[in-house]
C-alpha cells in the first residue's frame, strides 16, 4: 500500500459554544487516503489537532453507516457533500482530488442553532415527532397477525419509503428556505398510508405542522433541493401527500 | 392564513386564477393578428361587460396583490429561517434556477405590470369609469378604439424591447410556478404529474412567446 494519498486544504467552521461567533479556520491535511470516509479524514484531523495540543473539532457521529442519521455537515456547498444518496458518514475521500480546497460547514437553519463547531442543535425535529409522529396503541404482548390486515402493496412501499428518513436535516441545509416539509411529510406519511396510522391522521398532520412553524423553519417553495440531496432519497410526492391532508384535515376538522 | 401550508395553497390558488386570466389575455390579444372586427369587439365585451368589470376585476385586483404580497412576505420569512448564510453554498447542484429566483422573476414581472397600468389601465379606468364613456369610439376612428390602442402602444421601439424582456421574465416564473401550484395544492401522481410538468413548460413558453409574437407582429407592421 504505497500509493501516494491526498493534500487537502480544509476550510471549517469553529464556533466555541452555541452564544459565541464562530468562524471559518483553515487546516491542512496530507496523505489521505481515497478509500477513507469523509469522517475518517475528519478523525485524522483531529488526531493531527491533539498532537498540536489544540481543540479537536466537534462534529457529530455515531453509526457511521448511513442508519442512524446523526453525522451532517455541509460540504463544499451541499449537505452531505457532492455525492448523492449517501450520509457523510458514507462519502468516500475519491469523491475529491489532491490539491482541493473543502468547505465544511455546520447545516444552518434557524431553528438548528450551532452548539458547538459543526454539531448542531435538531431536537426541533424530536420536537416535532413528539407532536403527532406515533400511533397510540398498545403494542406488548399481543401482537396481531401481520395478515389479518390487507393493506395494498403499493401504499406498504411508499409507507416503508416514507420511514426509510433517517431525521438527518440535510433536507433543512439544502432548502433555500431552510424548510423542514420533506422532514415532517415522511413523518406524516409513514403513518397516514397504513390503517394502523389512519386513526390519528387529521390531528397528526394538523400538530406536527403546527410544531414546524413553531421551531422556525421556512416554507417550502418546492425548489426540489431536499429531494435531491436526501441521503435516503425521500420522495417530493410526501410533500403533495402532506399538502392535500393537512387541507383536507383543516377543513373537515370539528371545532 | 396562519400555517405555511395554508399559505402556500393560497399562493397556488391565486397562481392558478392568474394562469387562467393571462391565458384568456393572450386569447384576445392574439385575436388581434388575425382579425381587427374580432379583437374590438372582444375588447369590447371584456371591457364593458358588468359581470367581468364589477364581479372579475375586482377578483383580478385582488389576486394580483395578494399573489405579490404574499410572495414577498414569504420570502421575508423564508430568508429569516436561515439567520447565519453558508460561506460556500452550490445551489445549482440540486434546484432549478427558476425554482430558486421566482421572487426576482415576479418583482420584474411586477414592474412591468406598472407600465402596463399606467399605458393601459389606468386610461381604462379613466375613459370608462370617471368619465363615464363606455361607448369605446374614438375621434377620427372607425369602428371601436381597441386595436387603434393597441397598435399605438408598439410604435416605439424601446417599449417594444421591454415588453418582450419583460415575458422572458414571466416565462422564467412560469416555468416553475406552474407545476409547483399542482404540488402546493398536494396533487401528486405517478401519471399526471410528469404530464401536468410537460404542460407547465409549453405554457410557459408558448403564452410568453406569443405575447412577444404579437407585440413584434405590430411593430413591423407599422413600419
Amino acid at each position: 500500500m504505497s500509493e501516494k494519498g491526498m493534500n487537502l486544504t480544509l476550510k471549517i467552521w469553529r464556533q466555541k459554544n452555541a452564544t459565541s461567533k464562530g468562524k471559518i479556520e483553515t487546516y491542512k491535511v496530507a496523505d489521505i487516503s481515497e478509500h477513507m470516509s469523509f469522517l475518517e479524514m475528519m478523525d485524522v484531523l483531529n488526531e493531527q489537532l491533539i498532537n498540536e495540543g489544540q481543540e479537536p473539532i466537534a462534529f457529530d457521529h455515531d453509526c457511521r453507516e448511513g442508519i442512524c442519521g446523526m453525522c451532517s455537515l455541509h460540504i463544499n456547498g451541499e449537505a452531505h457533500g457532492p455525492d448523492r444518496g449517501v450520509t457523510t458518514c458514507q462519502l468516500h475521500m475519491r469523491m475529491f482530488n489532491d490539491g482541493d480546497t473543502i468547505y465544511i460547514e455546520p447545516f444552518r437553519a434557524k431553528a438548528f442553532p450551532v452548539i458547538k463547531d459543526l454539531i448542531i442543535d435538531r431536537t426541533a425535529f424530536d420536537r416535532i415527532q413528539h407532536a403527532g409522529g406515533f400511533v397510540s396503541v398498545n403494542t406488548s404482548g399481543n401482537t396481531q397477525d401481520a395478515n389479518a390486515l390487507p393493506i395494498p402493496k403499493a401504499d406498504a412501499d411508499k409507507a416503508f419509503d416514507a420511514a426509510t428518513c433517517i431525521g438527518c436535516g440535510a433536507c433543512v441545509a439544502s432548502c433555500k428556505n431552510a424548510s423542514a416539509m420533506l422532514y415532517v411529510s415522511a413523518k406524516v406519511s409513514q403513518f397516514s398510508l397504513l390503517p394502523q396510522g389512519k386513526v390519528e391522521a387529521k390531528d397528526r398532520v394538523l400538530n406536527m405542522v403546527e410544531q414546524m412553524d413553531k421551531e422556525g423553519f421556512g416554507n417550502c417553495t418546492n425548489t426540489g433541493a431536499c429531494e435531491v440531496e436526501c441521503p435516503k432519497g425521500i420522495s417530493l410526492e410526501n410533500i403533495a401527500r402532506m399538502n392535500s391532508e393537512y387541507l383536507k384535515a383543516s377543513i373537515t376538522k370539528e371545532a | 392564513m396562519k400555517t405555511s401550508i395554508a399559505r402556500k395553497v393560497l399562493m397556488a390558488l391565486s397562481g392558478f386564477f392568474l394562469l387562467f386570466f393571462l391565458l384568456q389575455h393572450f386569447i384576445i390579444n392574439f385575436s388581434s393578428v388575425i382579425s381587427e372586427d374580432g379583437f374590438n369587439s372582444a375588447s369590447h365585451f371584456m371591457g364593458t361587460n358588468p359581470i367581468i368589470q364589477y364581479g372579475l376585476q375586482p377578483v383580478l385586483i385582488f389576486g394580483v396583490i395578494f399573489h405579490l404580497g404574499m410572495g414577498i412576505y414569504l420570502e421575508l420569512q423564508n430568508n429569516k429561517a436561515r439567520s447565519v448564510k453558508y460561506a460556500m453554498n452550490k445551489p445549482s447542484a440540486n434546484a432549478s434556477w427558476m425554482s430558486r429566483n421566482m421572487i426576482y422573476t415576479g418583482l420584474m414581472v411586477m414592474l412591468f405590470l406598472g407600465l402596463h397600468f399606467y399605458d393601459f389601465w389606468i386610461p381604462e379606468i379613466k375613459t370608462k369609469f370617471i368619465d363615464g364613456d363606455m361607448s369605446g369610439a374614438l375621434n377620427g376612428v372607425e369602428g371601436t378604439r381597441y386595436f387603434h390602442e393597441l397598435q399605438h402602444k408598439f410604435v416605439d421601439v424601446w417599449r417594444v424591447a421591454l415588453y418582450c424582456l419583460s415575458f422572458v421574465f414571466l416565462s422564467l416564473h412560469l416555468l416553475h410556478g406552474f407545476q409547483s401550484a399542482f404540488q402546493s395544492v398536494g396533487f401528486s401522481h405517478n401519471r399526471y404529474t410528469p404530464i401536468i410538468k410537460k404542460l407547465g413548460n409549453l405554457y410557459a413558453v408558448v403564452v410568453p412567446l406569443g405575447f412577444v409574437f404579437i407585440a413584434l407582429y405590430h411593430y413591423v407592421s407599422q413600419l
